[in-house]
């Protein structure tokens, strides 16, 4: 085969990669207290003990409404940028989208704390809702990136043909359009989604008193006692973004399929 | 060009408002204040409106600031360098060795580990490198061991570690972007005109993906520098970096101007490194053209 060394390194890295994810379900089924080998027994304690824990269950209604609202937030956005970006030639391109796309690069602390300072200045009160507000700005990039891709493979002459058929631009936008970017729209949003219920930094300087999946988990993580139930946590957030991410994949592929492009891409 | 009302341009602009609008209110406005504050007074518990250099100054005789910056810069330095040198062999692999039907799967699996939750992640290294962690009560449970090995956790080399693990998608994609873009027939050209392989890698191979390899030195050295929650969690508090500071100046402290003026100077440090690295670079970015 050819590559033979380079894929048995690119096999160890994959290994690399896996490894911590891999100790999750070995953990949260091990019946022991303490994080470590020998594993003593099997046991599902762990789960119940999530099920049953009032302020997990809080923390994750507030995370799917954080994520939620992001998501369509961010997705929307997106749609415009993307739009402007691929379709339209205007003053102030290059600045308008690198400020958009800038929280990609931008160490979280300094979007959560700049974010923190003015809306603590403007007398806004710390909720989900300055969550949103933080998650949003973070996502719109990578749904940015998605819907430039969705928007960049589009054929223009069906557009036209819909102008010269009698469609108004928005009439165009909703029938020919919006139809052959769906896959990509629906793919930002479970990007943004996963995204969301992931963060940690902003979440944890503009939740106020809420408490995000992620935040709770931080807190927890200083009590060697709730260890364990961290564990079956984390592997049920590991397998919802993993199903998450294959359907993000799924419809992205479908997209690149449907306006006739090789479906060899990532998800970045 | 322009169809239904107004010019392109125009039209362009209406397109973009949205996004743009929201980019500077809960973006700009906010760095921008930032930088204003660090400009300021701080009051107790509020902020003078008085113009002052104080806090630069302040912050650059802090010798604790020096010693955070400066284990910022090397952590993420480290970091940066352990990335891109194990990634590189991967994403050459992808792009040159992969069949394309197969490429997407390898990407998605590489992805995978990248999304999933960043805090649960992190603590697992602690996990595994912990004083009763899954190495040591490995080795021990094996006999290979009698005392745990005390050198694994809480230093500068267990955050490095996290940290490479965290970032290593952000360094494989842009390089294989970029040796993606390769085209295949220069690198026949090099082997009919009697190059080795290896010499054909060095003279043609490695400068095309260079713009790659910037690009992903920038995505992780920038990031890494203002991470916070390894050094907390990993370092156990122990071995504190500039974001770290800069909450505790914020939030903990409660010195506004303090903290911004850190984390202005921060930014701006990084800022100036990273054009300098490009600058010293500006050959490989004009092989594009």
């Amino acid at each position: 085969m050819r590559g033979g060394g380079l894929r048995a390194y690119a096999l160890l890295y994959l290994l690399f990669l896996y490894a911590p994810i891999l100790l999750l379900p070995i953990f949260a089924f091990n019946s022991g207290t303490i994080i470590a080998f020998p594993l003593q027994g099997l046991t599902s304690q762990w789960f119940e003990q999530m099920w049953g824990n009032a302020t997990l269950r809080r923390a994750l209604g507030n995370s799917l409404t954080i994520a939620l609202s992001s998501a369509v937030l961010a997705t929307c956005l997106a749609i415009f940028a993307a739009r402007a970006s691929t379709r339209y030639r205007f003053p102030g391109k290059g600045g308008a989208l690198g400020l958009i796309m800038l929280p990609l690069i931008l160490p979280e602390i300094i979007v959560g704390i700049s974010l923190l300072v003015v809306l603590l200045a403007a007398g806004v009160q710390l909720s989900i809702l300055t969550v949103i507000i933080g998650h949003t700005l973070i996502c719109m990039p990578y749904a940015v990136a998605i819907m430039t891709t969705a928007f960049s493979s589009l054929d223009k002459s069906l557009e036209e043909a819909a102008y010269d058929l009698g469609e108004t631009k928005w009439s165009a936008f909703r029938l020919v359009i919006l139809p052959l970017v769906m896959p990509g729209i629906i793919s930002a949003m479970l990007m943004s989604f996963t995204i969301s219920l992931d963060e940690f930094i902003i979440a944890f300087f503009l939740a106020g008193n809420e408490p995000t999946l992620p935040t709770y988990i931080f807190s927890q993580l200083r009590f060697p006692k709730s260890i364990p139930m961290i564990m079956a946590l984390g592997t049920v957030l590991v397998m919802m973004s993993i199903l998450l991410l294959a359907v993000a994949e799924y419809f992205r592929r479908r997209g690149a399929a449907r306006t006739g492009q090789s479906s060899s891409g990532g998800l970045l | 060009m322009a169809t239904g009302n107004g010019s392109e341009a125009a039209q362009g602009l209406r397109m973009v408002a949205p996004p743009l609008v929201y980019a500077i209110l809960m973006l700009a406005i906010p760095l921008l204040t930032i930088l204003t504050f660090s400009f300021l007074k701080d009051g107790y518990q509020t902020v003078i409106r008085e113009f002052t250099f104080e806090n630069y100054l302040a912050v650059w005789a802090d010798p604790i600031f020096r010693t955070l910056m400066l284990r910022s810069l090397w952590v993420a330095g480290l970091v940066t360098l352990a990335t891109v040198v194990l990634a590189f062999p991967v994403a050459y692999f992808l792009s040159f060795v992969v069949a394309s039907r197969h490429k997407a799967m390898w990407i998605f699996l590489i992805t995978i580990p990248f999304w999933t939750s960043y805090l649960i992640r992190v603590f697992l290294w602690k996990v595994i490198l912990g004083y009763n962690g899954v190495i040591n009560s490995g080795l021990k449970s094996l006999g290979i061991i009698e005392q745990p090995l005390s050198f694994l956790l809480y230093n500068t080399g267990s955050i490095v570690v996290t940290l490479a693990h965290a970032y290593a998608p952000f360094a494989i994609l842009p390089i294989y972007v970029a040796l993606e873009k390769i085209d295949r027939s220069l690198l026949e050209a090099g082997r009919d005109l009697g190059e080795s392989r290896l010499m054909t890698f060095w003279r043609v191979t490695l400068p095309l993906a260079m713009p790659g390899v910037l690009a992903a030195v920038l995505i992780v050295f920038i990031p890494t520098i203002g991470d916070y929650v390894t050094p907390t969690l990993i370092g156990g508090g122990k071995i504190p970096m500039v974001a770290n500071l800069i909450q505790a100046q914020m939030l903990d402290i409660d010195n506004k101007p303090l903290g911004s003026a850190i984390a202005v100077t921060a930014m701006g440090i990084v800022g100036v490194l990273s054009l300098i690295f490009l600058f010293l670079n500006r050959r490989f970015l004009r092989v594009r053209q």
